[in-house]
């Protein structure tokens, strides 16, 4: 008797609780930074694509559905042809974003992306590019590693010392 | 054999061989750079380190590098010994200090003996916090990629590129951790096997620049088990493809035909595949405009070869298939061979001779280890690019020898041997009508008319103690050199004589044949190789047929007026005012050919073929051995079929008795070794298509393909149903067997934790050994199967410089003198500008000079041709580049008229 009578006051008592319910669509939940939501190609602190076109995201993805053709442009960057992830296929385990090695492709906490149409969750370079670094704001992989580029000769990267002069006979 | 220990475990191994070797043989992992099975040891890189123990009590031991150090009987060593993991880790931690984090931007990833030793070994925490050196890259040509930053020093580059392969431009440079492989200043590569740096380096420093183009990495590509289309040697290669494009070829170990390496026409030679020219549409020119299908198509040709007198015209380019189904097809009586006048007379005489003598015709591999070598008429670099390679390991192997003898080392200890023979060469004669790139390897290098070298060759014989009768008429020089050469091939072991298509001389061939068998008539296990024009020319001459004149007569005289034409471009094999007058004549010209060439453009009805890529097939090498390319991968478009398809379908709408029945790769192949005794035994080349590991079939992808559901996702987000392999055992797939498959049909080489092309240790038998069960290939043509031939009597007469006249001879280019090679762009702008080549005499007497212009007639139709002189030429011979695009002349040798 005296659980039930119990039970009805803690019930009675949740009408003054904070709601945990949101009115979505009008209301959004606060969702975590590090929600592992639709997936963009950020910018580095240039402008420039961050994306190298490695295919590491592509070998990551347990269900296959990153696709990229690789290509270099006239100023020695690498960046993807195109580049394209079937959401359809998508699990949104994150496996691409921790594979990237420059910070490229990252996991937005976004996740209304819900189509009538299939075919429409097929998205290209251009839906997936954002102009942003996302997460990771200040890191420009061509300032820390890979080949020379416009802009950046050999050894101007970090911990790079001057180009060795082979001809030179000093130690 | 040697017993030895390992880590506890106890071993029956061969002896002579080094730790390394012994231990990637019997299939233990063991982290290595410097040393490579062609190359030989050098111990240079440190990383191969194990540990040795005295005797079962000794738990101390000490740490030797593996690659040093011999087997011996009773020998102990630990791989698992916690200081020598501790000393790899350390060592390989040395080695990157200055290595660049640049994997992703590296075309090596994915690929790289580098990354494989440094998870092998544990490295994964670096060290080092002090700044990295850095270097400049230079341009190296249109084959290579240049990144000297990721550069590991173990020297492997220039120990093949300088030692092995001969080149000279490429060297070492600078000291300490300064030092810099490259050339002495940016410039094209000049070396034929300059690609196989790519493979050799174990990181990125060289890497493949067709293949940064449209760059994917090794994971993702769909791979198929293939053979080279460039020359008549048939080296093994391993074709990728993704997107539907064919993106990459790298080398197919084979250890009895190419080894390790590729020249670079084999390997950048593959870009027609790719080209904007391929025909795509079955098309009637009757119907242009209209919109119609394959059955359209068939239908039309299928009225037309009803009421048409039909002809066929094979290919030396064609697989055996193909021109197998056109010759039933059209009927043997009219089933012409489409090779040139010169080619045929050659084909035919070399495979006459390879029946009908005692001589054995080599593998390349096995000429690599001949003792002598003589070379008749052949720039080898150019017709034959592989074989020069053996060639010049041939001449290696006396001086090695010696050295081995006198300084008892090894004969993997490379750095030692070399040392002890310094510039020594074994005895190699090379006579041609001008000088060669390997004549630096040569005793002596004679030029001289193609003529003057078979009569040399015949003398030659006579000297060894051929019946035959004497040539009275050489010089002192030339029969001082009859007699150098008679000794050194008598002293030989194992004599090697080069002769074939690149004299375009009959006399040459006979005069080889006869050299050989005087030398068998010693006893002598001597050697015959003897060069084809192109990569199935030896089997289309096995299938037979008859000539291409027969074939221009049948139409020119009316028996004959609708001609089918199975990949070939006529205008390469007939002068093109005959080819002119021929197509006028035709009624029809049905044409089967992947490209647009000049053909096509004669054509009336074009059928779109498959490539190499695109096709299953079986192609003879110059040795007679047959090998069976596979698919790669299935072409976009239904239009597009293997040439044998579009004829087995010819025969259905024309209800063509002897193709009843036909309809998988496998039926053809069985019809034909049915038909054709001489090809028995090709249907075991490799397993049939029903074949199944485990109820699976072998897939052509690797496990980690990536894309399968994004990369047609943009035509449709419904994945379609992969294409279905009813003519191999091979899928489209990346499900299937992960095991090792038959050797004949590995699509890729892959081994886990091996995923360089290192990973061929694992599929081989023993290192540098045939691969596990026995090197693909059959050889159709064993000496001695008669033995009817004993000596060619009829001598060639003396070449004769005739007044106002030239006789044009054809030089080969190995960039520019074969088809469809030279629609990659890279070997495009390597090849050279059209010429004629005059000697200094006659370029006085027509009073022309270097870079002018000359007129020469053939036939009474002009050519015009920029001059080059050269003083090794005989007076009254003119060198034309033979199949290079804009040359114009075919069917050399040729009396041309100033």
């Amino acid at each position: 008797m005296f659980s039930l009578l119990r039970s009805m006051w803690l019930v009675f008592l949740h009408m003054f609780h904070k709601r945990e319910t949101y009115q979505y669509p009008e209301h959004k939940a606060p969702i975590p930074a590090r929600w592992r939501g639709r997936i963009a190609l950020t910018r580095d602190p240039d402008g420039g694509e961050r994306c190298v076109g490695c295919y590491l995201c592509a070998a990551a993805c347990p269900v296959d559905c990153i696709s990229l053709q690789a290509t270099e442009a006239e100023d020695g960057r690498r960046y993807p042809l195109f580049f394209r992830i079937n959401f359809s296929r998508c699990i949104f385990c994150g496996f691409c974003e921790e594979a990237c090695p420059t910070y490229a492709i990252q996991l937005l906490p976004d996740f209304e992306m819900a189509e009538y149409n299939r075919q429409n969750l097929v998205y290209e370079k251009e839906d997936l590019l954002i102009n942003s670094q996302g997460k990771y704001p200040g890191y420009n992989y061509y300032r820390v590693a890979g080949m020379s580029i416009q802009g950046k000769d050999k050894g101007e990267a970090e911990h790079e010392e001057p180009p060795v002069d082979i001809k030179s006979l000093l130690p | 054999m040697a017993t030895i220990h390992i880590d506890g475990k106890t071993y029956q191994v061969k002896e002579g061989r080094n730790l390394l070797e012994t231990c990637l043989s019997l299939g233990l992992d063991l982290p290595y750079f410097c040393w490579h099975p062609a190359l030989g040891s050098v111990g240079a890189c440190r990383q191969c380190a194990v540990k040795t123990f005295r005797d079962e009590q000794d738990t101390k031991g000490r740490l030797v590098m593996s690659c040093m150090e011999p087997v011996k009987d009773q020998l102990r060593l630990s791989i698992s010994d916690k200081e020598a993991a501790a000393f790899r880790e350390q060592v390989i931690g040395w080695l990157m200090t200055n290595h660049p984090h640049d994997c992703a931007v590296c075309d090596e990833g994915g690929s790289c003996h580098l990354q494989d030793m440094t998870v092998m070994t544990g490295h994964s925490y670096r060290n080092y916090h002090f700044s990295k050196r850095t270097h400049k890259n230079q341009y190296l040509g249109p084959f290579l990629n240049h990144e000297m930053n990721r550069c590991i020093q173990c020297y492997r580059c220039v120990r093949f590129y300088k030692d092995f392969a001969g080149g000279k431009d490429m060297d070492v440079f600078a000291a300490h951790n300064h030092v810099y492989f490259g050339r002495h200043r940016d410039g094209i590569l000049e070396s034929e096997f300059s690609g196989n740096l790519a493979e050799v380096c174990p990181t990125g420093v060289f890497t493949d620049k067709t293949l940064k183009q449209h760059y994917t990495r090794k994971w993702d590509m769909t791979y198929a088990p293939s053979v080279c289309q460039g020359c008549g040697l048939g080296c093994n290669i391993i074709a990728g493809e993704r997107y539907g494009s064919l993106r990459q070829i790298t080398t197919r170990y084979n250890g009895a035909v190419n080894g390790y390496f590729l020249c670079d026409r084999g390997r950048y030679g593959y870009e027609f595949v790719n080209s904007s020219r391929r025909i795509k549409q079955a098309a009637v020119r009757a119907l242009t405009g209209t919109d119609i299908g394959t059955a359209e198509v068939l239908q039309y040709v299928k009225d037309k070869l009803a009421s048409g007198k039909v002809i066929g015209i094979g290919s030396p380019r064609a697989s055996l298939e193909s021109n197998f189904a056109l010759q039933q097809l059209v009927g043997r009586p009219h089933f012409h061979l489409g090779m040139s006048d010169t080619e045929h007379d050659l084909t035919t005489l070399a495979l006459k001779i390879l029946r009908q003598g005692h001589v054995r015709t080599p593998s390349m591999q096995e000429a690599a280890t001949a003792d002598a070598v003589v070379i008749l008429g052949e720039d080898l670099l150019n017709t034959a690019p592989m074989m020069a390679l053996s060639v010049r390991q041939a001449v290696n192997r006396q001086p090695a020898q010696e050295a081995m003898n006198t300084t008892h080392v090894a004969n993997w200890q490379d750095a030692a041997v070399r040392e002890a023979m310094q510039d020594k060469h074994g005895p190699c004669f090379i006579l041609n009508v001008q000088p060669t790139r390997l004549d630096e390897l040569a005793t002596v290098a004679y030029q001289t008319a193609p003529e003057t070298i078979a009569r040399i060759g015949f003398a030659l014989a006579r000297a060894l103690g051929a019946p035959l009768a004497g040539i009275n008429d050489l010089t002192d020089q030339e029969q001082q050199l009859v007699t150098q050469m008679a000794a050194a091939l008598m002293n030989a072991a194992r004599p090697l004589v080069i002769a074939g298509y690149g004299s375009a001389c009959e006399g040459v061939l006979r005069a080889a044949s006869n050299i050989c068998e005087a030398l068998h008539q010693h006893a002598k296990p001597s050697m015959l190789v003897l060069t084809t024009p192109e990569c199935n020319s030896m089997g289309l001459e096995m299938l037979g047929g008859l000539r291409l004149d027969s074939a221009v007569d049948a139409v020119m005289n009316g028996e004959a007026d609708t001609v089918i034409i199975l990949e070939n471009d006529l205008y390469r094999r007939l002068d093109k005012h005959a080819a002119d007058n021929f197509f006028r004549r035709c009624k029809e010209v049905i044409l089967i050919d992947h490209l647009y060439n000049a053909t096509a453009e004669k054509a009336t009805v074009l059928l779109p073929a498959g490539t190499f890529a695109e096709s299953d097939g079986t192609m003879v090498n110059n040795e007679g051995r047959a090998q069976r390319f596979l698919q790669v991968y299935a072409p976009a478009t239904t239009a597009i079929q293997e040439s044998w398809r579009w004829l087995l379908q010819l025969g259905r709408v024309t209800n063509c008795e002897r193709l009843r029945n036909m309809e998988f790769f496998d039926d053809v192949i069985h019809a034909l070794t049915q038909q054709v005794r001489c090809f028995a035994g090709i249907e075991k080349l490799t397993p049939p298509a029903d074949f199944r590991i485990a109820g699976q079939k072998i897939p052509r992808e690797p496990h980690r393909y990536s894309g399968r559901t994004a990369m047609l996702a943009n035509i449709s987000v419904s994945e379609p149903k992969p294409p279905v392999d009813g003519d191999t055992p091979l899928s489209f797939t990346m499900e299937g067997y992960r095991g090792e498959p038959p050797s004949s049909v590995i699509p890729f080489f892959w081994w886990p934790g091996w995923n360089s092309v290192q990973s061929i240790n694992k599929f081989q038998v023993e290192i540098g050994g045939s691969l596990h069960d026995g090197d693909p290939g059959k050889r159709l043509i064993e000496p001695g199967g008669n033995g009817q031939l004993t000596f060619f009597t009829d001598v060639p007469d003396h070449f004769v410089a005739c007044a106002g006249h030239l006789q044009l001879v054809p030089l080969y280019h190995i960039y520019g003198s074969e088809e469809l090679s030279v629609h990659t762009p890279g070997i495009a702008e390597r090849m050279p500008a059209p010429y004629i080549m005059l000697s200094p005499e006659d370029a006085r007497r027509y009073q022309v000079a270097e870079q002018h212009q000359l007129q020469v007639a053939v036939d009474g139709h002009p050519y015009t041709f920029m001059v080059k002189v050269n003083p090794a030429l005989q007076r009254g011979m003119a060198g034309i580049p033979a199949g290079l695009p804009g040359t114009g002349i075919v069917n050399m040798p040729q009396m041309a008229k100033v």
